[in-house]
């Protein structure tokens, strides 16, 4: 079933991108969707089923070289059905949606057709997606790795005949690029430490690595931490953490559905996912966890700032995407990977709705991005707004506190911020709050411009702003349904107590109580390590169960150290840490009713008296400007350089010099040592003869 | 005796080959070379081989040469300009060929022959027949295929000559000695009655 | 013991006694117009003793004291010559017709030349090696200039022989040599005291004058200078003869009389042929680039080929002679299939050898220029043309003998020296318009064209058995 699903998607690409002329471009484009349809259905029963014991299916043989031997398998454990269920269902939705939005694009004339190729690309960037997160080796994993790449490549730069879309398409790419050099010298050390790319054989062996050091440019490190290091690298390419951002704001220049899939439930999380994958590695890396954290959390603290004051619909949530991600991060560098789980698939939700709906805002506005063309639209488009109310009210986090009742973001980010607290880093936990403060206000800032006040754009198209059609509609409203009920549905299985996470993700559990007796519960049998009679829980009450995590590294989806206690603590945390995210976003909810319902002049009069940090903000912190500086100018200067005098003056000269100039000039003498005259034949026999001899005398083996 | 008798023909076969060379004169040059083909006669009767001497002399001398002077006569060279060519050469020809020289001489100075090379070289034959016998046994008996092939190339040669030079000329009558012995002269006459004054 | 040994040279006695018998039939009956009978005729001989020698011979067979051997290698070698020379003379047999050349003497003159080829390549004795070389020699020194009003062909008759006959002196003062050394001529006596180690400078000496004079045969550098000229002047179906049954017969020639007799001192000599070879390769590769004349191109690229084979020689080794003799046949495939394009090459009747008018061939003559495209990739050496296979033999021997600077050598040259031809196939295809050549119909160059354009391609398959028996053949000569 796992095999059906995985090439499911494969196989509706080929047939839209291949078939279209055949098939007609309908039939293809359903054809893409069905498959997708498909695949989320049978994600949704393997998820369903899933019995947290991890299951390895080989799909077939594909590299025996030396001591290398892999072949191309699935790995099925919790941690990947979840991802099957976020792909399959948002890409299906995806697909859905595009039939409505890719409609009459402006981009493409009359009679061409473009759709089936869209389609495709979709299709094939899924398939790409679910091999990365049902590889069960890190070469496979690369392969998924770098197809969502060149997906994502492909589907940017879709706009092909806009020149920014093709810049941006090469942006994200390279700067992925990046990344994947840090990925991929991450697997070689790994292979060269371990001897083995496989999954199993890796996270067997970190304990190991955690204890060997590994000499890289000159310097000597510890080999956990600098391979966790390097493949968290590849992370922050593909997520577009701090330093790797750049590429995904620019990355809207892409049609919204491939915003709502890629970049904002699928490829973006995929160095989450891959953190996640890593656990066992990373938990013997606390250098390295360290530093994750601190990226997520700057990351956060800045896209949250930038997301302030920008004016085109699709930047704002596309760095709110990246705060976001921020977020997930610093969950998992404090240890907590099932919270940055859990944020991942309410993310996915709330996100790609969002997105959705910001699409249909601008098919309604005719195609028009900016907000301050907008206004006054909950009247034209109600279904749009209410779902962009409800993924408002999700990415804000309202909920009650101290209670499991509320919209998904609420359940998911406050686990994070209590996580990022209990993991003790202060860092971490201020800016994420601060964070959550700033992702409020954007976000209502951009329900109330865009919905609320008067109507501030071209007459005509606010006229004719309409709701969009019912292809449209269905993905929003699915969405809003998982938006709602994702957090509280599954707060247990990815934050509960330790035996609710340990059964969900097929981790073994041992109890532990003050007595020191230890009994093993939990699906390995015989396997697990019992949690030592050095009492590693923490002070509970006499007589309740209390339970820690056990296992190898490598059993069940996730792992988590003989340390790693921040479930516990999180739960134990002081009751100010719980309410603090919803304070900030009562915060953040009123500055946004004061700046743009009572007093909608005050942004503007804000901006101009804060100039500099305004223009700070709004310039995404210089950063284009200074790569730009850094990298850009001088790699072209190098490329030029190579290109004119290395390859056109030396590679070129060198061939057209010993072609028309050597080769020449000796066959200009051969004719002229042809002279026709007897004598000078029979000369130049005999001065060959004499020659030899000479030759023959001097150095022959003669006496 | 035969040592002086040995400088004699070695000098004059030396200054033979050498005025071959330098003579102006072609027929001069023709006439030197019949004298160093009757040294090395000479030279060879001292070897003891009289059959190769009287061989050198009748063939060579008696039909070579001569056929060198028909050529001489007939062609019309001009030497002198062929000389002249040749001089540009000479310095560099001159030290080549002195190289040649001095490496062939260093190698006979440091000759060195095989082992069993004089045994073979001695005696093949024994000394019972005279030369031209001895000759004539092996000749036809263990060179025999040389012999043969031998042949072939003057055949070849006769061959050559016919073809490339061989014109019929159309305007010229030949003799048909067949066609004139097989002549029949009842059939070659024909009597006709002609009456007076009025022709055939 | 005649008869035993008139049995070992059977095939030699049939030909040259049919020279001979046909010579007086034409000169007592219709001469010259007996000529194109017996140019079918003679083939047909030469065919069937080809077939005869290939099937029917085995072992090793020593006549008249030794100076005949017939083994695995001579009969590798004669079957490849009297094909050749069959195929070359049913070829021009149009072409001389039809401008008056065809004289009754020139299939007998050829089949003579034959014989001594035989001769050549089953030599056993330094005697019967000089006589095979001067019968063959002779017989092409007259049908070079066959065309008696032409200068060029007279011209080129006339150097081939003076400078054929310094050669022969060069060869005969190392022969002589050889002698004084060893004290006989056999080449089973000469290998028993031609030990490595023992190899006196005399020796040497002799050992290089030898190799002069075969290699002004095989026309190596620096013994090359006539083979331009020869080329260019001698009628166009001589010329094809020339290219094909000489060389290999040469190449016999050369390594019958390298490994027979001095096989015991082969790092002594295998230094000098390899130094023939490099420059061989690079001259034919270099000096052809100018030339606009195809008879001329063609000689060029005939001294570069025979560099090519010498480097299989050089090697010394076993699969040295083996890659050397594959060579030699592919070469002598491909040239037959290339002279018979040129044969069809004529403009109003007049035969044409400039290349230049070859402009744009493919429009009219797809079928031959396609052929000849084939055939040129073959000469050039690319893959997966035969060509490329006999490169491929003769550089893996020179690589595997510890030559690797002579292996590098030549593919640096096959690399320059891929100009020239690749120049032909690109005036055939895209060049410009201009005067058309004659559309030539002759059904027996239309075959040979084309079978030799099929076997390049073909070829590589299994090369029809040819690997096995030069093989076999080689390991009777080098033991």
């Amino acid at each position: 079933m796992e095999t059906i699903l995985l090439f499911a998607p494969l196989v509706g690409a080929i047939l839209c991108g291949f078939g279209y002329k055949y098939i007609g471009e309908k039939a293809a484009m359903w054809t893409a969707t069905g498959m997708l349809f498909l695949s989320a259905f049978l994600s949704w029963i393997s998820f369903v089923t899933f019995d947290g014991v991890t299951q390895h299916i080989e799909v077939l043989r594909w590299i025996e070289s030396g001591s290398l031997s892999t072949s191309w398998g699935i790995r099925l454990d919790r941690l990947t059905t979840i991802m099957l269920i976020v792909i399959t269902t948002v890409s299906s939705l995806v697909h859905l949606y595009s039939f409505g939005y890719m409609d009459k694009d402006p981009q493409w004339k009359e009679g061409e057709s473009y759709k089936p190729r869209f389609f495709a690309y979709l299709s094939f960037f899924t398939f790409a997606m679910l091999m990365l997160v049902t590889s069960d080796n890190l070469v496979q994993m690369f392969f998924g790795w770098e197809g969502v790449g060149v997906a994502s490549y492909l589907l940017i730069g879709f706009y092909y005949r806009k020149p920014t879309a093709n810049a941006a398409a090469i942006k994200a790419f390279v700067v992925n690029r990046v990344g994947d050099f840090g990925f991929a010298l991450g697997i070689f050390g790994l292979f060269f430490l371990t001897d083995s790319i496989n999954f199993n054989d890796v996270f067997a062996a970190a304990p190991k690595l955690a204890e060997t050091q590994l000499t890289f440019l000159w310097t000597e490190w510890n080999a956990a931490n600098l391979l966790a290091f390097l493949l968290f690298v590849g992370a922050m390419g593909k997520s577009a953490q701090l330093f790797l951002h750049t590429w995904l704001p620019d990355a809207m220049e892409g049609p919204t559905p491939v915003s709502a899939l890629i970049h904002a439930a699928t490829m973006v999380t995929a160095g989450v996912f891959l953190v996640c994958r890593m656990s066992p590695l990373m938990e013997f890396a606390p250098e390295a966890m360290a530093f994750v954290t601190v990226v997520g959390a700057s990351t956060a603290f800045f896209a949250a700032t930038v997301g302030l004051v920008q004016t085109d619909i699709k930047r704002v949530i596309a760095y709110s995407t990246c705060s976001q991600l921020g977020y997930m991060f610093v969950a998992a560098g404090v240890g907590m990977y099932s919270a940055a789980m859990f944020h991942l698939l309410t993310h996915a939700f709330f996100k790609a709705l969002l997105f959705l709906g910001a699409g249909s805002v601008i098919n309604a506005m005719h195609h028009e991005q900016e907000m301050t063309e907008y206004g006054g639209l909950r009247k034209k488009i109600p279904f749009t707004y209410w779902s962009m109310m409800i993924g408002t009210l999700a990415i804000t986090g309202v909920g009650i506190p101290l209670t499991h009742i509320g919209f998904a973001g609420f359940l998911s980010k406050d686990a994070i911020i209590e996580s990022a607290y209990a993991g003790g880093s202060g860092y971490g936990f201020w800016l994420l709050v601060v964070a959550a403060a700033m992702t409020s206000f954007y976000s209502w800032r951009l329900m109330f411009l865009t919905f609320f006040g008067k109507a501030r754009g071209d007459k005509h198209t606010h006229d004719h702003a309409h709701e969009s059609p019912i292809t449209m509609l269905i993905p929003l409203g699915v969405l809003s349904v998982g938006a709602v009920l994702a957090g509280m549905l599954w707060y247990g299985s990815f934050f509960g107590h330790a035996d609710q996470v340990g059964k969900f993700y097929g981790i073994p559990v041992a109890e532990a109580s003050a007595h020191g007796e230890t009994s093993d519960h939990g699906e390995d049998a015989g396997h697990g390590e019992p949690a030592a009679d050095d009492g590693h829980g923490e002070a509970t009450a006499e007589g309740e169960h209390h339970y820690v995590f056990a296992g190898k590294p490598g059993e069940g989806g996730l792992y988590f150290g003989k340390d790693n206690t921040v479930l516990d603590d999180a739960h134990a945390a002081p009751v100010w840490v719980k309410v603090s995210p919803f304070i900030a976003m009562l915060g953040g909810l009123l500055m946004a009713i004061w700046f743009y319902i009572i007093n909608p002049s005050l942004p503007g009069r804000l901006a101009t008296a804060q100039k500099p940090l305004y223009l700070f903000f709004k310039n995404k912190w210089y950063f284009d400007e200074l790569y730009n500086v850094i990298f850009v100018k001088p790699a072209l200067a190098i490329g030029r350089f190579l290109w004119k005098r290395g390859d056109g003056g030396t590679i070129d000269g060198f061939l057209n010099g010993v072609a028309m100039g050597v080769v020449p000039f000796f066959t200009r003498l051969a004719g002229r040592a042809q002279t026709g005259f007897i004598f000078t034949y029979a000369f130049w026999m005999v001065l060959g003869i004499a020659a030899l001899v000479t030759w023959m005398s001097i150095g022959g083996g003669a006496h | 005796m035969s040592v002086f008798a040995f400088y004699l023909f070695a000098i004059s076969a030396i200054t033979g080959g050498l005025f071959t060379v330098i003579s102006r004169q072609p027929v001069h040059s023709v006439l030197w070379l019949i004298l160093a083909f009757l040294s090395s006669a000479g030279l060879f009767v001292l070897l003891g081989a009289e059959f190769v001497a009287m061989l050198l002399v009748i063939v060579y001398v008696g039909a070579v040469m001569v056929l060198f002077l028909f050529v001489v006569m007939m062609l019309d060279v001009d030497f002198a300009e062929l000389k002249a060519e040749m001089a540009k050469f000479m310095p560099l020809a001159l030290l080549i060929g002195l190289v040649i020289l001095m490496q062939l001489v260093m190698a006979y100075g440091a000759w060195d022959s095989a082992h069993g090379a004089s045994e073979l070289l001695a005696n093949p034959i024994t000394t019972e027949h005279h030369n031209t016998e001895a000759l004539g046994l092996i000749l036809y008996d263990q060179y025999f295929l040389l012999f043969q092939l031998a042949g072939l190339i003057l055949l070849v040669a006769m061959i050559g000559a016919i073809v490339l030079t061989l014109r019929h000329r159309k305007d010229v009558k030949r003799q048909d000695i067949l066609g004139q012995m097989f002549r029949d002269p009842a059939e070659a006459m024909e009597l006709k009655d002609v009456k007076p004054g009025q022709g055939l | 013991m005649i008869q035993a040994d008139l049995n070992v040279i059977l095939p030699e006695l049939i030909l040259a006694v049919y020279a001979m018998i046909a010579l007086l039939l034409a000169v007592y009956s219709t001469k010259d117009k007996m000529g194109p009978l017996l140019v079918w005729s003679t083939a047909g001989l030469m065919a069937l003793l080809a077939l005869w020698i290939a099937g029917s011979g085995s072992g090793n067979n020593v006549a008249f004291g030794g100076m005949f051997v017939d083994d695995g290698f001579s009969r590798f070698a004669k079957v490849t010559i009297l094909l050749s020379a069959a195929a070359v003379l049913v070829m021009g047999q149009d072409y001389m017709a039809r401008r008056g050349m065809l004289q009754f003497e020139y299939p007998l003159l050829v089949s003579l030349s034959v014989v001594g080829m035989m001769m050549m390549v089953s030599a056993g004795d330094l005697m019967s090696l000089y006589m095979g070389l001067e019968l063959q020699s002779l017989a092409l020194y007259v049908v070079a200039s066959m065309r008696r009003d032409s200068v060029k062909s007279t011209e080129a008759g006339l150097k081939y022989f003076v400078l054929g006959a310094l050669s022969s002196g060069l060869l005969l003062y190392g022969a002589s040599l050889v002698y004084g050394f060893a004290g006989t001529t056999k080449f089973e006596g000469i290998i028993q005291v031609a030990q490595h180690g023992e190899v006196s400078v005399g020796l040497l000496f002799g050992i290089v004058f030898l190799i002069s004079g075969m290699a002004f045969k095989v026309s190596a550098v620096p013994f090359h200078m006539w083979t331009p000229d020869v080329y260019e002047g001698a009628p166009t179906p001589v010329t094809a003869f020339f290219a094909t049954a000489p060389k290999m017969a040469a190449m016999g020639l050369f390594a019958r009389v390298m490994h027979d007799a001095f096989g015991n001192a082969v790092s002594d000599w295998s230094q000098i042929i390899a130094l023939l070879s490099v420059a061989s390769m690079f001259l034919g590769a270099v000096a052809a680039i100018g030339q606009t004349n195809i008879k001329r191109l063609m000689a060029y690229s005939s001294i570069a080929h025979m560099g090519f084979a010498l480097m299989g020689l050089a090697a010394g080794t076993v699969f040295g002679v083996q890659a050397m003799l594959i060579y030699m046949a592919i070469y002598v495939t491909m040239n037959v299939g290339t002279f018979a394009f040129i044969l069809m090459m004529e403009k109003d009747g007049k035969p044409v050898t400039d290349i230049a008018s070859l402009n744009l061939y493919s429009r009219r003559e797809p079928g031959k220029a396609l052929a000849m495209l084939v055939l040129l990739f073959s000469l050039s050496g690319v893959p997966p043309m035969l060509g490329f296979f006999g490169k491929f033999y003769v550089l893996r021997a020179a690589y595997d003998a510890g030559l690797a600077w002579l292996a590098i050598a030549g593919v640096v040259a096959s690399v320059i020296g891929a100009f020239y031809y690749l120049r032909i196939v690109y005036y055939m295809y895209f060049g410009e318009e201009g005067d058309e050549l004659d559309r030539n119909s002759s059904p027996v160059l239309w075959g040979f064209l084309m079978a030799s354009a099929a076997v390049m391609v073909l070829g590589i398959i299994n090369m029809f058995g040819v690997e096995g028996a030069a093989a076999a053949a080689a390991a009777t000569l080098v033991n």
